[in-house]
């Protein structure tokens, strides 16, 4: 390994992890909306919506997210959908991770017992304050780990960008891999920018499961 | 009705050539899946062990495999290995490799989570009725854990089967490949190709997994 490739490749992958990070949490940043949305909805059981949600839980969860980026990139532009690359990549981590962040936030909010909506109510509390008092803080809480294994399997999924030839690390390490050659500098780039990544994600992960840990604990 | 490049599935052993196409993803998924699930329960028994070396070693390795893309370790594998060690993997070989060594990984952290789910109490009992250790896991523990530990492990294995997807990206010749073929081959006669044979690729992918997604939900509701 030397030195000198490693600092000249430097700015290259500087650029290119600025770049998985931006598409990464604005994919999130949107599969969040999604994934709320879908959840009240299955929280409410509103006829109909129901079940369209369920249909793209169903859709999303068992396809790649690989396959999922080629129809909306070439597929799609075919009936008139037109989209640039970074439109679909950002697009394709909502449509994904919209139904990873609805389970999480469904079984968070379904494993909050009656008694509290009900012990509410009896406090004279309205639907409102209830949800947003009594049902949302603790349904919050109890997702947390869910929601935070969701961002880092999010984060880890925009490794396949490259594929519809956005200029993430994966991409560029494959492109200097196939340019010069430089095997080793490469890769070992990738990894660790990966790891800068993924590690402090993990780790301000971790912070937060222990500061919102409040819901049910000591009862 | 616009067209939507459907017709070219029909033609000559497009439909066919794409079947064989997901074959090879689910071959692949296939044995990575029936050789990590053995190490992963060995490995995942030995996370519970109280030898703190053991306990380091197996960490490091598990924190490394999931923390990584999986086509990060793809690239390790196919890439790295020519250079570091002088291999020349082919792509499906490499592709095996790296999704045992992640099964394995994913499997051993889901059966020592099943394990540590066991409350002390259940040894503790068992323990003040005469059983000695083997006993206990035999009677006790395992027939417990089996029940939180298979739904996840069925899930486990569509995780499997969709991140095959991605050794596109290493040059084996599956079923985005030979969409690709497709697509170019009838680039003239249908130009809208590209829209009906990705929604038939994503459509093959949703049949292999849904079903198996169905099973694990089910077996998840019975045994709770």
């Amino acid at each position: 390994m030397r030195i000198d490739v490693l600092i000249n490749y430097l700015p290259l992958y500087k650029k290119a992890a600025l770049l998985t990070v931006r598409l990464g949490l604005a994919g999130i940043v949107f599969a969040i909306l999604i994934g709320l949305f879908c959840a009240l909805i299955q929280y409410f059981k509103i006829p109909f919506l129901r079940r369209i949600v369920s249909v793209y839980i169903e859709i999303s969860r068992n396809t790649p997210l690989l396959i999922q980026l080629f129809f909306i990139y070439y597929g799609l532009p075919k009936i008139g959908i037109r989209t640039d690359a970074e439109t679909c990549g950002i697009a394709g981590l909502a449509f994904l991770g919209g139904s990873y962040m609805a389970e999480a936030f469904r079984s968070g909010l379904e494993a909050i017992p009656d008694i509290q909506r009900e012990s509410a109510y009896s406090l004279g509390m309205n639907h409102f304050q209830t949800m947003w008092h009594i049902i949302l803080p603790q349904a919050i809480s109890i997702s947390i780990p869910a929601f935070v294994a969701n961002v880092i399997f999010l984060l880890k999924e925009t490794s396949v960008f490259s594929a519809i030839s956005l200029m993430d690390l994966m991409f560029t390490a494959k492109d200097l891999i196939g340019l010069y050659s430089k095997t080793t500098e490469s890769l070992f780039l990738l990894v660790v920018f990966y790891l800068i990544i993924l590690l402090s994600v993990s780790l301000l992960g971790s912070l937060l499961e222990r500061r919102l840990r409040y819901a049910g604990f000591g009862s | 009705m616009p067209d939507l490049g459907l017709e070219v599935l029909f033609k000559g052993k497009n439909m066919v050539r794409l079947l064989g196409g997901i074959g090879v993803a689910l071959k692949i998924s296939l044995i990575a899946v029936v050789i990590s699930i053995p190490l992963g329960i060995l490995l995942g028994a030995l996370m519970t062990w109280k030898n703190r070396g053991v306990r380091a070693i197996l960490r490091i390795y598990l924190e490394f495999v999931r923390i990584m893309p999986q086509m990060v370790l793809l690239f390790l594998c196919y890439f790295g290995t020519t250079r570091a060690f002088g291999w020349n993997l082919s792509g499906e070989t490499s592709a095996v490799i790296v999704f045992t060594l992640w099964g394995t990984a994913e499997m051993s952290d889901l059966v020592r989570g099943a394990l540590i789910s066991i409350p002390i109490h259940q040894y503790e009992s068992s323990e003040a009725l005469g059983f000695n250790r083997a006993q206990t896991y035999l009677y006790i523990v395992i027939p417990q854990a089996i029940r939180r530990l298979i739904p996840l492990s069925i899930n486990l294995i569509t995780r499997m089967i969709k991140t095959t997807s991605l050794i596109l990206m290493i040059g084996v010749v599956e079923v985005i490949k030979v969409a690709q073929q497709i697509i170019e081959a009838n680039r003239m006669a249908s130009p809208n190709a590209a829209f009906g044979v990705y929604l038939t690729v994503l459509l093959l992918y949703f049949l292999a997994c849904w079903p198996i997604s169905l099973l694990a939900k089910y077996l998840e509701r019975k045994w709770r």
